[in-house]
This record gives structure tokens, C-alpha cells and sequence, in this order.
């Protein structure tokens, strides 16, 4: 499961949501893992995604393998789309 | 006295005993386990690590609000990081204490966060930081360091981390000085917030023998003395009582309407460098941005900036406004401000040659590709652009038409834009002035830019300090000039606005409302001394006669 997603939040993942993103991310048993500019992230660390160092104007792509990742993948989405 | 120099992230004077904050990092020595004890140890810290930061973020939510408060939850998150505990774990497996692993590691991600390219991630080291010292803290049995103040204070020290910041004493704090940090840091962001003046960045520490010293923060200049003659103090004295009592005087007209005596309303917006300081100009109650000096993203970069980074930009400050109206004007290179990449030829007379939107004619992709990314903050709130250093009414048809485009290409592409974007033009030439009634019919609205219209008015070359005693601001000429501008722009029912220097200069105040100018443009500090002056004017009494005859 995964989905692309172009960053509309003018600081793009900054502390806030980057936190946000770990939170949810960590719920699910799903490996989660936020692709942009050639780095890949692991979602449930959040060292790991604010270093990815995402900007307004960068695509994402969140990927969830696993036995629930389509719930995962669902509530990413929701959280990304309410805080980005 | 000793005297420090820093940068400073509020204005205003603080006088008060001086407090040295000293981060004690001795640590009593603890025997080191086996490995399997050090991870225990670790372990142990960081669920009392994250409990305590669960209850610091509680305090913090009642006392400083929610987004101060968060800063908690993302420290526990990162107390709790996957990558910070591989890092601890292998170098404990590698035969170190608990607490020395923490240490290293901590420094390890903060140095990841140091070499990031953006100001904001940066400041983040600071925060993994405070993280390790916690689980340190815990690690070594360490007692909570905690500032303890008796008396109202100045604090001092190398910064100050969230988690001393939030257990202090709010109401005995005056001012921080910071040895290190910058605008972002949590001292500065603090400081903004308590209204308290402070200086960061001093690039030296004070040294101890100076704690409970008498201390002056001026957040003015970025000025800190310590120990300061009677005649300094005296003089701070003085200055800190003059402005407490402006400001709090002034602080009430914020969110005041612009408004005459005798009820002719005039808009106060504010002249800005970049996205940033949109905070600075709503903070003073600026009612919109009346000048976005788009410059500095062709200053700063080393080759023309996309498209994409100038919308970024500008969509960003028209979301900070809110609806408020921001007058982006396009970019003003040439002259004083040249961008190497532009390889414009060397003038005899750059004030006078190819500057501005003169480049543009030649090199039409420039405007095209800023109308563009402005067209498209359009849609992301009240946004409107401006030309600068215009003298033909064909020149702004020539803008108008690359306007048209702009608007054909992304209607078919798609993409949102507000089609009804005012276009405006900056009267800044001796020759817009005079045309003023052909450039009203073209124009949306008008803004004079005050220095150069002084300069090119006068010839006065406004960089030449030898010419200080003939450059007369007031000059009659220029105010003819302005006047003329505005009665033109009156009949054509467009709105005037003048963004200059002279904006700001309170002798001028009743002149412009006499001339009815819709809008004065300034500085952000400069936005509720304006709205002093104008409230206690009588538009209808004002003479406009008495500053052009």
C-alpha cells in the first residue's frame, strides 16, 4: 500500500507533524517508511523522518507493508492530508 | 562596566540584577555494570525521562500554551527513538557506561540536525540535546538542576534549554542574555512571546564574578552592560521609563483602526524582506504588507530563483496575513542591488541605467516566471503585485500583457489563481508623478517610493553623505509631486499608498492625510507610533496648501 502526497505546509515536516506522523505510525504493525528525494525514512522514528529535511513544494511517498497496512496506510494518508 | 554585543530578539530595556545560569555537567562518578546492567540503566531513565516529560508538557499547556507545550511531546518521541536507542545500545555493547553512550549519541544526532540547510531543523540540536542531558540526568541519579530566583532577574547563560525554560519563574524574569542561539532558538521564541527584552548571540560568556551584578539589556541596540557607571544607569533609567510607558500606551491602539479625528480612515501596512518577518508586522498591528521587497530570493541565490521557491515564498507570508492584503513588489536588482548571475553590463550612472523592471523588458522570462508564482499565492490568500521604477504608460500594458499570459497559461494548466489580482505600480520617477493621471487608467493602484522619488526629483544621490543638508525631504517639488499622484489616482477611483521612508515621518502625517493617501507603508516598529499620530489628526482641518505653497 502506498500513496504520493505533494507538502502544501509552508515549513514542510517540521517538528509538529513529524511528531504527529511517528504517533500514528507507531500504532500499526505495518513496517511505514516516508520515500522524499531519494531518502527513505522509517515512520516510526522520528530523528530518522525529520531528517529527511522535507520542504513545502516536496513530494512524499508513504509506504505500509504489512499485515494491517491498509488501515496504516489509511490513517497516514488522513494525518498528512489534516497537518501538511 | 563591561559591555557585550549581540543580536537582539525583542526590543525594549531591561535593568535588574544580573543571574548565571551555570549547566553543571560534572557528574558524580557511578560504577560501570556489565553491559546488560548499563541497558537496564538506560532503560530505567528513559520510562522516568518520558513520564517526566508527560508532565512537563501538562505544566506547560496551562502556563505557556499548547505550542510551547509540544515541545515536550516531541522530546519524549525522540527520548523514545528507535535510532537514538540502536546507537546507545551498540555503543554500550562496545564496553561504555550507560550514561556516556547517551552522551555520545545525543551529540551524534544534534551534529545531523547542525548540518542541515535549514534554519529550523538547526535549532532542533538544541533540543536532542536537552533530551540526552535528561536521560543523563536520570542515568547518574542526578537532582533536577533548577533556577532559582529571589528577586526579578536578567539570565544569563549559554542558552537555555526548553525544559529550563519552562520551569522558570515567569514572573521574575526581565530578559535573557544568550553566549550561543539565534532567532529561532527556544530563548528568542520565548522572549517574543513574554514581550522580554533579550540579546542572543553574544559570542562570549559573562564570566561568573559578574553574578548579581546590575545588568542593562538594550534591545535596541543588541547591547548588554554589566556593572554600568551611575551615569549609564541613570541614562537606561531614564530611556526604560520613556519607553515602558510608550509602549504600554501604544500597546492598546494594536488591532485600533487608522483612523482620523474626524473619521477618514487610512491603512497602515508594513515594508518587509521576506515570508518571516509577515509575524513581526502582525505582531506591531499592521493591518497588511504594503511592500514585499522580493530581492532577496534573487540576492541569495546564485542563479534566477524557480518559480516554485518565489510561490513557496509568497504563499507563505499570504497565509501568515490572513486576508490582509500583501503588495509583493517584483523584483527591484540593478543599481545598488546586483545579483552576479544577472551579468548586467557596468553603467556610468546605475541609478539611471538598467534596473528593475527595465531588465525585464529585455529579459521577459524574469517577469513572466515571478507573475507566475505570484498568480499562484493569489489563490492561497489577498495578494496583489506591484511595479517598481515605471516612467511610460506602455510599460505597464507591456506588464498587463505578460499578465494575460501568465493567466491563459495557468487557466489551461489547471491551476488556481485569484483573476481579479490588482497590479500596481510604484511611483518612484518625476515622470510616473506627472503621467499620474494616463497611469491611473492602467494601473490598479498606486504606491510612491519615497527615496528614490527624492532622489530623482532632487538629484540628490541619497548614498552621498555630503549631500545630507540639500536632500530636503520635504522639499515642496516632492510634495507637489505626491500630491498630484494621489488626486489623479483619486479621480480614477483607484487607492494610493506611499511605502518610502517619508511614510513613516510623522511631520508628513497631516500633509498625507490632508491628500487623502489611502495607505502608508513602514517598518513594523514603526506601525503604532504612525496610528498615535494619525488618530489625533482632523483630515478635514489638515492643509495640504501649507506643505506644497
Amino acid at each position: 500500500m502506498k500513496f504520493e502526497y505533494v507538502i502544501k505546509d509552508s515549513l514542510g515536516i517540521h517538528a509538529r507533524p513529524a511528531g504527529l506522523l511517528v504517533a500514528e505510525a507507531k500504532k500499526y504493525k505495518s513496517a511505514v517508511t516516508i520515500e522524499a528525494k531519494g531518502k527513505k525514512a522509517d515512520a516510526k522514528r522520528i530523528f530518522a523522518v525529520m531528517s529527511l529535511g522535507v520542504k513545502c513544494g516536496d513530494t512524499i511517498c508513504v509506504v505500509c507493508e504489512g499485515e494491517d497496512a491498509e488501515a496504516a496506510s489509511a490513517a497516514m494518508k488522513a494525518v498528512v492530508e489534516a497537518n501538511l | 562596566m563591561t559591555e557585550y554585543s549581540g543580536k537582539s530578539v525583542f526590543a525594549g530595556i531591561a535593568i535588574g540584577r544580573l543571574k548565571i545560569v551555570r549547566h553543571d555537567d560534572s557528574a558524580a562518578p557511578v560504577e560501570q555494570g556489565t553491559a546488560e546492567q548499563e541497558k537496564e540503566k538506560f532503560y530505567a531513565a528513559r520510562d522516568k525521562a518520558v513520564a517526566e516529560l508527560n508532565d512537563l508538557y501538562d505544566k506547560a499547556l496551562g502556563s505557556v500554551g499548547e505550542s510551547e507545550a509540544e515541545i515536550f511531546s516531541m522530546h519524549a518521541m525522540m527520548a523514545q527513538d528507535g535510532d537514538l536507542e540502536d546507537a546507545v545500545l551498540a555503543k554500550i555493547d562496545a564496553g561504555e557506561s550507560a550514561a556516556r553512550a547517551v552522551d555520545e549519541a545525543g551529540f551524534d544526532l544534534s551534529q545531523m540536525f547542525i548540518r542541515m540547510d535549514d534554519e529550523y531543523m538547526k535549532a532542533r540540536a538544541v533540543d536532542v540535546i536537552d533530551v540526552a542531558k535528561r536521560l543523563c540526568g536520570y542515568i547518574l541519579g542526578k537532582k533536577e538542576e533548577e533556577i532559582v530566583l529571589d528577586e526579578p532577574s536578567i539570565l544569563a547563560s549559554s542558552d537555555f534549554t526548553p525544559s529550563d525554560v519552562v520551569k522558570l519563574d515567569k514572573s521574575k524574569v526581565l530578559g535573557f542574555v544568550t553566549t550561543f542561539g539565534s532567532d529561532n532558538s527556544h530563548t528568542a521564541i520565548l522572549a517574543r512571546t513574554l514581550a522580554l527584552p533579550s540579546v542572543v548571540n553574544i559570542r562570549d560568556s559573562i564570566d561568573l564574578p559578574f553574578d548579581g551584578k546590575t545588568c542593562i539589556v538594550d534591545g535596541f541596540t543588541g547591547k548588554v552592560l554589566v556593572d554600568p557607571d551611575p551615569k549609564t544607569l541613570a541614562a537606561y533609567e531614564e530611556k526604560k521609563r520613556k519607553t515602558d510607558e510608550e509602549r504600554l500606551r501604544r500597546q492598546e491602539l494594536i488591532g485600533q483602526k487608522s483612523v482620523t479625528e474626524d473619521g477618514v480612515e487610512m491603512r497602515i501596512y508594513c515594508n518587509i524582506g521576506n515570508s518571516e518577518d509577515v509575524k513581526a508586522a502582525l505582531a506591531n498591528g499592521g493591518e497588511g504588507v504594503g511592500l514585499f521587497r522580493s530581492e532577496f530570493l534573487y540576492l541569495e541565490s546564485s542563479d534566477y530563483p524557480s518559480e516554485q521557491k518565489q510561490y513557496e515564498e509568497y504563499s507563505r507570508a499570504a497565509k501568515l496575513l490572513d486576508g490582509k492584503l500583501l503588495v509583493i513588489r517584483t523584483m527591484d536588482i540593478g543599481a545598488d542591488k546586483q545579483a552576479p548571475y544577472f551579468h548586467l553590463p557596468k553603467e556610468e550612472n546605475p541609478a539611471l541605467g538598467l534596473r528593475s523592471v527595465r531588465i525585464c523588458f529585455e529579459r521577459p522570462q524574469i517577469m513572466y516566471t515571478q507573475l507566475r508564482a505570484i498568480y499562484r499565492a493569489s489563490a492561497d490568500g489577498n495578494v496583489a503585485a506591484m511595479v517598481p521604477m515605471i516612467i511610460g504608460v506602455n510599460e505597464v500594458r507591456w506588464v498587463k500583457e505578460v499578465a494575460a499570459k501568465v493567466r491563459e497559461d495557468l487557466g489551461k494548466e489547471n491551476i488556481p489563481f485569484n483573476a481579479e489580482m490588482q497590479i500596481g505600480i510604484m511611483i518612484e520617477t518625476p515622470a510616473a508623478a506627472l503621467i499620474a493621471d494616463e497611469l491611473a487608467e492602467e494601473a490598479d493602484f498606486f504606491s510612491i517610493g519615497s527615496n528614490d522619488l527624492t532622489q530623482y526629483t532632487l538629484a540628490v544621490d541619497r548614498q552621498n553623505q555630503a549631500l545630507e543638508k540639500i536632500a530636503d525631504p520635504h522639499h515642496k517639488a516632492i510634495l507637489r509631486l505626491i500630491r498630484y499622484a494621489a488626486d489623479c489616482a483619486h479621480a480614477k477611483g483607484k487607492w494610493i499608498g506611499v511605502c518610502g521612508e517619508l511614510a513613516r515621518d510623522l511631520g508628513l502625517t497631516e500633509f498625507f492625510a490632508a491628500c487623502r493617501i489611502d495607505e502608508l507603508s513602514v517598518s513594523p516598529p514603526y506601525v503604532l507610533p504612525l496610528r498615535e499620530k494619525i488618530r489625533s489628526l482632523n483630515a478635514e482641518k489638515a492643509d495640504a496648501d501649507a506643505f506644497t505653497k
